[in-house]
């Protein structure tokens, strides 16, 4: 469920900028979140780096067996009749 | 068609049925008869057969419209009821082949057109219907199905808005279960990958019409739901009519979408056609693009909110930073300013410390003099003292007494010794002694300095060096001789 990591770090992130921005907090506690911030839209950067594009279809093989197979739109003729 | 399959049993009057049913309407007339030769009595299982087979024989089928009522369906599968209107009735029976294949449920007061075959269950003597089609009167049975299935499941809560989840914001892995053949899945890859390049995406291919595509299209949402390899899927097919929509109205296939782990966007047909599976979706696309829309986020305006957040978030703490370094240098000087306060007192301090002890030192010094002299004092006023100085005065008294008295009778002598000499330079003798007189008036005495202090004929005395001598004045001469 990376998504929903990635959607409560951007809430957490989208929070701590708020907070930080109301001003209200003590120095401690701002640097305190701040770093958490750092930290969030770091591994927020990854996720979106590391993401990657990909069309996999599910396939039965002849024993049987189900298995992800790498898809394009351009041999989809091909697919197609594979499906069952 | 199939009536002669659907006998319960066989009649028993083999061939000579058709001759019964002949003869079979006449018997009433010939029973009916007091006056009849011919008597012909009938056992009830004959009579009742004869009944069966000319009704058989007559009503092998009929379409029959009327309303449910007294629906029973026993373990057996089969259905029975009864057929009314307002003034007759009928018993009805559905065989379980027959009833498995309505699509919609019979229920008591429907009002419906049922196709059969009139026949009679002869252990009662009740003539009955066995039907083998029926539908909903007015209405088409998928329509009918429909409703029924959508009231029922959403007694169940199935579609309740409290179990629609949001959709994440950024899917890593979506599903699709469709069809591989046809438009729908090269418009909603196309869609994707235009919104969100670097998406993953998991096509699980399914039919999604006809025999068994219902029980597909189910197995593919489970198999999605307990992959875990996806955040969000679609279940969807492009337009069709409302039998080839069907599969989207099954129960398996409502239920496998509300029980889905991961949320289900259903995106059924055209932006009219409305499923069941639309119902207990997450989220109901009008059309499968727009359904790719919905799931797929635009990677672009992700990435540069991030940017942004994390551009405020550097924004707000360096403008915090300076705020709180500023606030610390106008403490640093503040703290500077006490500290030359501090030291302009301790200066203070030590000064009218300073001052104090001068002060303090000057009393005890006047004091202390005070105390000095009236020591000083008693001791100089203390007889035993007094008496030390005397005796220690009294040899320098006798000294003192001693060279006073003789420098005194040494001064005395000079003195004498001076006077007389000076005494001898302006006594009058000497200067007699050289030759000089003192001329005095004989009478008074008077010494005479001038001519004019005499008169012609006066006594004049003049002292001598060794007597006096008389003289009368002849003539007064003025003449200067100096």
């Amino acid at each position: 469920m990376a998504a929903v990591k990635f959607e409560q770090a951007m809430a957490r992130l989208e929070a701590i900028v708020g907070q930080l921005e109301n001003g209200d907090l003590s120095l401690d506690e701002s640097l305190k979140i701040f770093e958490e911030g750092i930290r969030l839209s770091k591994n927020c950067l990854k996720v979106l780096e590391e993401a990657e594009r990909k069309v996999e279809v599910l396939v039965q093989d002849t024993n049987g067996k189900k298995q992800l197979r790498a898809f394009s739109l351009d041999d989809d003729a091909d697919e197609a009749s594979l499906e069952p | 068609m199939r009536n002669s399959g659907r006998r319960f049993r066989s009649n028993g009057f083999g061939s000579s049925t058709k001759g019964d049913f002949a003869t079979g309407f006449r018997i009433p007339t010939s029973l009916s008869s007091p006056g009849s030769s011919v008597r012909q009595v009938h056992t009830v299982s004959e009579l009742t057969s004869l009944v069966r087979s000319t009704l058989e024989s007559s009503f092998t089928e009929v379409w029959l419209e009327g309303e449910v009522s007294n629906l029973r369906a026993p373990a057996s599968g089969h259905l029975y009821c009864t057929l009314k209107d307002e003034s007759s009735q009928i018993r009805a029976v559905l065989f379980r082949t027959t009833a498995t294949r309505l699509r919609f449920a019979l229920e008591d007061g429907l009002h419906v057109v049922a196709r059969g075959r009139v026949t009679v269950y002869e252990p009662r003597g009740e003539y009955q219907i066995i039907v083998d089609y029926v539908e909903p009167k007015g209405r088409g049975a998928l329509q009918l199905a429909f409703e029924q299935l959508r009231t029922r499941l959403a007694e169940e809560g199935l579609f309740d808005v409290g179990r629609k989840r949001p959709l994440p914001e950024l899917p890593r892995t979506v599903g699709l279960v469709t069809s591989l053949s046809g438009a729908v899945i090269r418009d909603m890859l196309t869609v994707l990958h235009r919104r969100c390049p670097t998406l993953h995406i998991i096509i699980v291919p399914v039919q999604v019409q006809g025999e068994g595509s219902a029980e597909q299209i189910a197995a593919a949402i489970r198999m999605l739901s307990e992959s875990g390899w996806v955040d969000v899927m679609i279940v969807g097919r492009g337009g069709g009519s409302l039998e080839d929509l069907w599969s989207f109205n099954e129960e398996v296939v409502v239920r496998a979408i509300a029980a889905s782990q991961v949320p289900v966007v259903s995106a059924v047909g055209h932006e009219t056609d409305v499923t069941l599976a639309d119902f207990a979706a997450d989220l109901r696309a009008p059309t499968p693009s727009a359904a790719a829309e919905a799931v797929a986020p635009v990677l672009a305006q992700i990435v540069s909110r991030l940017a942004e957040l994390s551009a405020r978030l550097q924004q707000v703490v360096g403008r915090r930073m300076e705020e709180e370094r500023q606030r610390l240098r106008l403490v640093t000087h503040q703290i500077a300013a006490v500290r030359v306060r501090v030291q302009e007192e301790i200066q203070r301090v030590d000064a009218t410390v300073y001052e104090m002890s001068a002060a303090v030192r000057l009393v005890l010094q006047v004091g202390q003099d005070r105390m000095v002299r009236a020591h000083q004092g008693l001791m100089a006023g203390s007889p035993h003292s007094r008496v030390r100085h005397g005796l220690a005065v009294v040899p320098q008294l006798a000294a003192r007494l001693y060279q006073g008295t003789r420098g005194i009778v040494e001064a005395r002598t000079q003195r004498v010794q001076s006077c007389a000499a000076r005494l001898h330079a302006l006594s009058p003798l000497a200067t007699l002694g050289r030759g000089y007189s003192v001329l005095q008036h004989a009478r008074t005495g008077d010494v005479i300095r001038g001519v004019a202090d005499v008169n012609v004929g006066e006594e004049l005395q003049a002292k001598l060096i060794d007597g006096r001598l008389l003289c009368i004045v002849k003539a007064g001469v003025p003449d200067s001789l100096i």
